[in-house]
C-alpha cells in the first residue's frame, strides 16, 4: 500500500454514482442509436420497427433481431446527398480549424507575452464571450451581415462596393460564424502551453545566436505543439458535427452532416436514417476522439 | 515533558520496570523492504532508534531515505519486514492513528488556515477540549517564538517563520517520534545554521525522539546524535558523527562524508598494528590497522585533507617521534583560500594528487605555500584509515 | 539584444487588438442595437427601452426563460455533485477497474457533436417511455455538464500539493476527513466555477434541448432559435443583452471571489 492508495477506497466509492450515471445516460444510449440505425422506418409511435418488447417473450425478441438490417447504411452510401454532406463536413471543419489556428496562435502568443499581471485579465476577456450563449454570438453576426446590416452600410459608405453584397447564407458567413464561436477553444489551450514556456529558453536561444524569428520557429513553436494539438482537436471534432452555425449562416444548397441528421430526424421523422447518420458521424470522429481523450487524460493526470 | 525525562533520569532503573530504560529502542525497523515496480527503494533495512535520540538519515537523493521516513509516518507501507514502535508492529497502522508526526519538506501548511489554526489542527482531531487546545497552541507559539503572528496566514510569513509553524504544528500533538523531511532545505545558509542550533536545543528540552532526513552532511553532523548513511536502499553505516568521519567502514562512506584522499594499493608487510601498503601512485604508505583487513590484500588507504600537513623540509621533531612517518614529496599545483582554511593540491612525484587543508591560524601568510613550490606532504599512520576496495 | 519576454512587439499588439476587437465588436453592436427605438433593426431611431418592455410582456418568451433557468439550476447542481465525485475518483482513486472507460466517458462529451448526444439521449428516453419535458432536458444537461465540472475540478485537484492531505492525515485525520479538512477548502473555488460553467452551458444549449424536450416545454434558446430563423427582431437583441449582462455580472463576481480565495495558494481555474 502506498500513500496514493490510502485514498483509493473512499475514492472508489465516490466513483459509483457518476459511473452509473455516465453508463446509463452516455454509453447505453449509443446502444439504442446503433440498434435503431439497423431498424426500419415506420409510421408509428415510436416511428421505427422492430420494437423490442421484453414482455413479448424470447421468440418475439429473436424475430426482432432477425428484422434488423443494414438497409439504412446502404441508403447512406448510395445516395449522393449523404456522401456529399459527410465530405462537406470534413472539409468545412478542416478549413475552419486551419483558419482558427492561423488567427488564434498570434493572439495566444501575444497574450503569453503580456506582462504577468495583465494575463489573467486577457484570459478572462477570451473566456467571457465563451460564457455568453453561442446562439447570441451567431445572432450578433446576422445583425452585422444581413442585407442592410452594418457591414454593408460601412462598405457602401466607404465606396468599397457599389451595391450591397450578399453575406448571409454564404459559406463566408458560415466560416466567420464558426471561427468566431470556436476562437476561445483554440486560444485557451495554445495560451496555456505558451504561458508555461520559460522566457529563459528564448534568451538562451538568442544567446546561442538565433534571431527572434528563428528562436520562435526552433524553440517556441515546437514546444507549443501539444497546445496546437489540443486546440485543433477541440475545434475540429465539434465543428464536423456542427448544426446551428451552418443552419443559420450558410446557404441551403449544400449542407453538413449535422444538418442532414437534424433534417432526417425533425423534418422527415426518419429516426433510423438519423441514427445511421449518427453512427457514421461517430465513426468519422472516432480516431480524433480517441487522440483527444488520450491528450486530455495525459494533461489531467500527467502531474500525478 | 522535559521535566518527565529529567525525573526519570534520576530514578533507579528498578523502580518502574514498565518504563523502558533510557537506551531501549523506541523504534525498531526489522528487515524492511519497499519496492516501486522493479525499483528497490529500501532493501532489507534494519535499524534501531533509541528514545530521546536525534537521529539523522543521510544520503544522496534517491537513496531511499525519504521512502523510509514515509514508511515511519505511514504514508507508505513496507512490502516486507516489520516496523516496531514501543514493541508494537505499526506497519499496517494508518498515519492518523500513529503517535508519530511529520514535518514536511515543503512544510505543507494549510493555506486556508491561520498560524494558530494550523497548530490547532491536529489537536482538534485529537478531540481535546477548546481551552486546552488554546493553551497548547499558545505554548507551541511561544516554543517556536512566533508570538504575535497567530492570526497570520502562511503566505504572509517568511520562509523561516513558515518552518517554525510547521515544526510547532507537528510538535503540538506531543508525538513520541517526530519525523523531519529535509526541514531546513528551503532556508538560506545563515538562517539554516541558526535554525539547526535551535532545533537541537528544542529537541534536548522536549526529549522527543527526532528522525531527520537530509542530504546535507554538515546538517546531519551538527545536529544528530547518530547518523545512518544510506545508499541504494541500504544502510552503509550507522554511527556517531565522529565515528562516521574518523572511522568510515567503507570507501563509499569515506568519500560521501567529507573530503578525503584515497590511494589504492596492496598490503606489502604487516608489523603488529602497522601495515605497509604499496600504492599505485603514492609510493609506500604506513598505516595503523586497528581492524585487520582479513585475507584481502587489495585495499585502499584514506587520509582526510586536514590531517595531511605540508612543510618545506619535511616533518619536524614531533613527527619524527611517531616513527615510521609517511613523507610524500611533490609540487603544489593549486591553492584555494577559503578564509578559515586554505586548501592545497599537491601533485606527488609518483603521480597521485593529494589534497591538504591547513587552518589559517595567523592573519599574515607566514605559513602558506604557492603554486609550483616543492613541498613534503606528511601524515601520521594513526590518521590513516584502511578500507577494503 | 533579444526582446525580453515581457516586451511586446508591434506584431503582438496588433494581434491582440484585432483579436479582441473581433471577439467583442459584434457583441457591442448587438447591445447598442437593443436600445434602438426604431422597429427596423438597421435604422437607428434613437435610444429606447421599448424592446425590453416587449420581452417582459412576451409570455411565451418568459415561460421559456423560466424553464431554462430551472433546468440550469437543477442540472448544474446535480452536475456539480456528480462531476466533483468523478474528479475525486479520477485524481485520488488510483487504477480502479474500468477507469479507462470511465475517463473516456467523461472526456468524450466535451467535444462530442451535440447532435449525437442529443439524438442518443432522446432514443433512450423514448425506449424508457419517459415523458419528455423538464426532467429529460435536465438529465441530458446534467450528463453533458458534469463532464465539464469534472475536468475543471480534476485539474485543480491535480495542481494541489498532495502533502497537504498527508499532513492532515499525519495530524490525525482519516483519509476522508483529511480530504474535507485540507482539500475541499482549496478546491471550492474550482467547484463553484464548475457550477457556474454548468449553468452557462445549460442556459446556452439548443441542440440537446431540442432533441430531449417535449411539446410545450421549450427552453429559451429553442424559442430564440425559432425567432432568429424568421429573421432579426429587436426584441431578440434585448433578450440577448439581458443574458450578456447577467453572465458578465456572474463572471465578475466569480473572478472577484476567486481572487479572494487565490490569496490562499493557487488561483482557481476560471474555465
Amino acid at each position: 500500500m502506498s500513500a496514493r492508495r490510502i485514498f483509493t477506497r473512499p475514492a472508489r466509492i465516490a466513483v459509483l454514482a457518476p459511473y452509473l450515471w455516465m453508463a446509463l445516460f452516455f454509453l447505453v444510449p449509443f446502444g439504442f442509436v446503433v440498434k435503431i440505425s439497423l431498424s426500419q422506418t415506420a409510421i408509428a409511435q415510436p416511428p421505427y420497427l422492430p420494437v423490442f418488447d421484453l414482455a413479448a417473450g424470447w421468440s418475439a425478441i429473436k424475430a426482432a433481431f432477425v428484422a434488423l438490417s443494414l438497409d439504412n447504411f446502404r441508403l447512406l452510401v448510395s445516395d449522393n446527398l449523404y456522401v456529399l454532406s459527410c465530405l462537406r463536413s470534413v472539409i468545412v471543419a478542416s478549413v475552419s480549424t486551419a483558419i482558427l489556428l492561423a488567427i488564434g496562435y498570434p493572439i495566444a502568443y501575444g497574450m503569453a507575452r503580456l506582462p504577468k499581471s495583465w494575463q489573467p485579465l486577457a484570459m478572462m476577456l477570451v473566456i467571457v464571450p465563451f460564457w455568453t450563449s453561442f446562439l447570441i454570438r451567431i445572432y450578433a453576426w446576422i445583425n452585422i451581415l444581413q442585407h442592410d446590416g452594418l457591414l454593408n452600410k460601412i462598405l457602401l459608405a466607404l465606396h468599397v462596393v457599389a451595391a450591397p453584397v450578399v453575406w448571409l447564407s454564404t459559406d463566408t458567413a458560415m466560416f466567420v460564424g464558426i471561427v468566431y464561436s470556436y476562437l476561445p477553444f483554440m486560444i485557451l489551450p495554445l495560451y496555456a502551453t505558451l504561458a508555461k514556456l520559460q522566457p529563459s529558453l528564448l534568451e538562451a536561444a538568442a544567446d546561442l545566436g538565433a534571431s527572434p524569428r528563428r528562436a520562435f520557429w526552433l524553440v517556441t513553436f515546437p514546444l507549443s505543439l501539444p497546445g496546437v494539438g489540443a486546440g485543433v482537436l477541440l475545434c475540429f471534432i465539434p465543428i464536423v458535427g456542427e448544426f446551428v452555425i451552418p443552419d443559420l449562416l450558410a446557404g441551403s444548397d449544400s449542407i453538413m452532416i449535422g444538418q442532414t441528421l437534424w433534417l432526417e430526424f425533425f423534418t422527415n421523422r426518419d429516426w433510423p436514417v438519423a441514427s445511421a447518420l449518427a453512427v457514421v458521424l461517430l465513426a468519422l470522429l472516432l480516431l480524433p476522439l480517441l487522440i483527444y481523450e488520450r491528450l486530455q487524460r495525459r494533461q489531467l493526470e500527467g502531474a500525478q | 515533558m522535559a521535566e518527565d525525562i529529567a525525573n526519570s533520569g534520576t530514578l533507579p532503573d528498578s523502580v518502574d520496570t514498565r518504563l523502558p530504560p533510557k537506551d531501549a529502542p523506541l523504534l525498531r525497523i526489522d528487515a524492511v523492504e519497499k519496492r516501486f515496480g522493479g525499483f528497490v527503494a529500501v532493501d532489507e533495512l534494519s535499524l534501531e532508534i533509541r528514545t530521546g535520540e536525534f537521529f539523522a538519515l543521510l544520503g544522496p537523493s534517491g537513496c531511499g531515505k525519504t521512502t523510509l521516513l514515509r514508511m515511519l509516518a505511514g504514508f507508505e507501507s513496507p512490502d516486507r519486514g516489520r516496523i516496531l514502535l514501543n514493541g508494537q508492529d505499526i506497519a499496517a497502522v494508518l498515519p492518523h492513528q500513529r503517535p508519530v508526526n511529520m514535518m514536511f519538506q515543503n512544510y505543507a501548511l494549510f493555506p486556508h488556515l491561520s498560524v494558530a489554526g494550523n497548530i490547532a489542527f491536529g489537536l482538534k482531531r485529537a478531540g481535546l477540549p477548546g481551552a486546552e487546545i488554546a493553551d497548547r497552541v499558545a505554548e507551541m507559539v511561544a516554543l517556536v517564538k512566533l508570538e504575535g503572528l497567530e492570526k497570520r496566514r502562511p503566505d504572509q510569513l517568511s520562509g523561516g517563520q513558515q518552518q517554525r509553524v510547521a515544526l510547532a504544528r507537528a510538535l503540538a500533538r506531543r508525538p513520541q517520534l517526530l519525523l523531519l523531511d529535509e526541514p531546513l532545505a528551503a532556508l538560506d545558509k545563515k538562517l539554516r545554521e541558526s535554525t539547526q542550533l535551535e532545533l537541537m536545543a528544542l529537541q534536548r528540552r522536549l526529549g522527543t525522539t527526532f528522525v531527520i532526513v537530509t542530504h546535507d552532511q554538515e546538517e546531519a553532523m551538527t545536529m544528530a546524535d547518530r547518523i545512518g548513511v544510506m545508499e541504494s536502499g541500504r544502510l552503509e553505516q550507522v554511527a556517531t558523527p565522529r565515528q562516521l568521519y574518523e572511522a568510515p567502514v567503507s570507501r563509499w562512506v569515506a568519500e560521501f562524508v567529507g573530503d578525503i584522499n584515497i590511494f589504492e594499493g596492496t598490503v606489502e608487510a604487516r608489523d603488529g598494528g602497522r601495515l605497509t601498503i604499496a600504492t599505485r601512485d603514492a609510493g609506500a604508505i604506513v598505516a595503523a590497522a586497528p581492524r585487520q583487513p582479513g585475507e584481502t590484500t587489495r585495499i585502499c588507504v584514506a587520509i582526510r585533507p586536514e590531517k595531511v600537513r605540508l612543510s618545506r623540509r619535511g616533518p619536524v621533531a614531533d613527527a619524527v617521534e611517531i616513527g615510521a612517518i609517511n613523507r610524500l614529496e611533490g609540487v603544489v599545483t593549486d591553492v584555494s583560500y577559503l578564509g578559515g582554511l586554505t586548501g592545497y593540491t599537491v601533485k606527488l612525484d609518483d603521480g597521485a594528487l593529494v589534497r591538504a587543508s591547513m587552518a589559517n591560524i595567523a592573519r599574515l601568510d607566514i605559513d602558506s605555500y604557492a603554486a609550483g613550490q616543492r613541498v613534503v606532504a606528511w601524515f601520521s599512520p594513526d590518521d590513516c584509515v584502511v578500507l577494503e576496495r | 539584444m533579444a526582446a525580453r519576454a515581457s516586451r511586446l512587439t508591434r506584431f503582438n499588439i496588433a494581434a491582440l487588438a484585432l483579436g479582441f476587437a473581433f471577439l467583442y465588436l459584434p457583441i457591442v453592436i448587438l447591445v447598442i442595437y437593443s436600445f434602438n427605438a426604431s422597429k427596423l433593426v438597421t435604422v437607428w431611431g434613437g435610444w429606447s427601452l421599448r424592446w425590453y418592455g416587449d420581452f417582459f410582456n412576451d409570455q411565451a418568451m418568459l415561460a421559456a426563460a423560466w424553464m431554462s433557468l430551472r433546468v440550469a439550476l437543477v442540472s448544474a447542481t446535480a452536475a456539480t455533485l456528480l462531476g466533483t465525485l468523478a474528479a475525486v475518483a479520477l485524481s485520488r482513486g488510483g487504477h480502479f477497474r474500468g477507469r479507462t472507460l470511465f475517463s473516456g466517458m467523461l472526456y468524450a462529451p466535451l467535444v462530442m457533436p451535440e447532435v449525437i448526444t442529443g439524438l442518443s439521449l432522446l432514443l433512450l428516453f423514448v425506449a424508457l417511455d419517459a415523458e419528455r419535458g423538464f426532467w429529460t432536458v435536465t438529465i441530458a444537461h446534467t450528463t453533458l455538464t458534469m463532464c465539464f465540472v469534472a475536468v475543471v475540478v480534476q485539474s485543480r485537484l491535480g495542481s494541489l500539493d498532495r502533502s497537504l492531505e498527508e499532513a492532515a492525515m499525519d495530524l490525525g485525520c482519516d483519509p476522508v476527513r483529511a480530504f474535507f479538512a485540507a482539500t475541499v477548502p482549496l478546491i471550492w473555488p474550482a467547484v463553484a466555477a464548475g457550477w457556474m460553467l454548468a449553468c452557462a452551458l445549460s442556459l446556452d444549449d439548443l441542440v440537446i434541448a431540442s432533441f430531449t424536450t417535449g411539446p410545450g416545454s421549450a427552453t429559451l434558446p429553442i424559442r430564440i432559435y425559432s425567432e432568429v430563423r424568421l429573421g432579426v427582431k429587436p426584441e431578440i437583441n434585448a433578450i440577448c443583452t439581458l443574458i450578456i449582462g447577467v453572465v458578465t455580472l456572474v463572471i465578475v463576481a466569480a473572478s472577484l471571489a476567486s481572487k479572494l480565495s487565490s490569496a490562499r495558494g493557487e488561483s482557481a481555474a476560471p474555465l
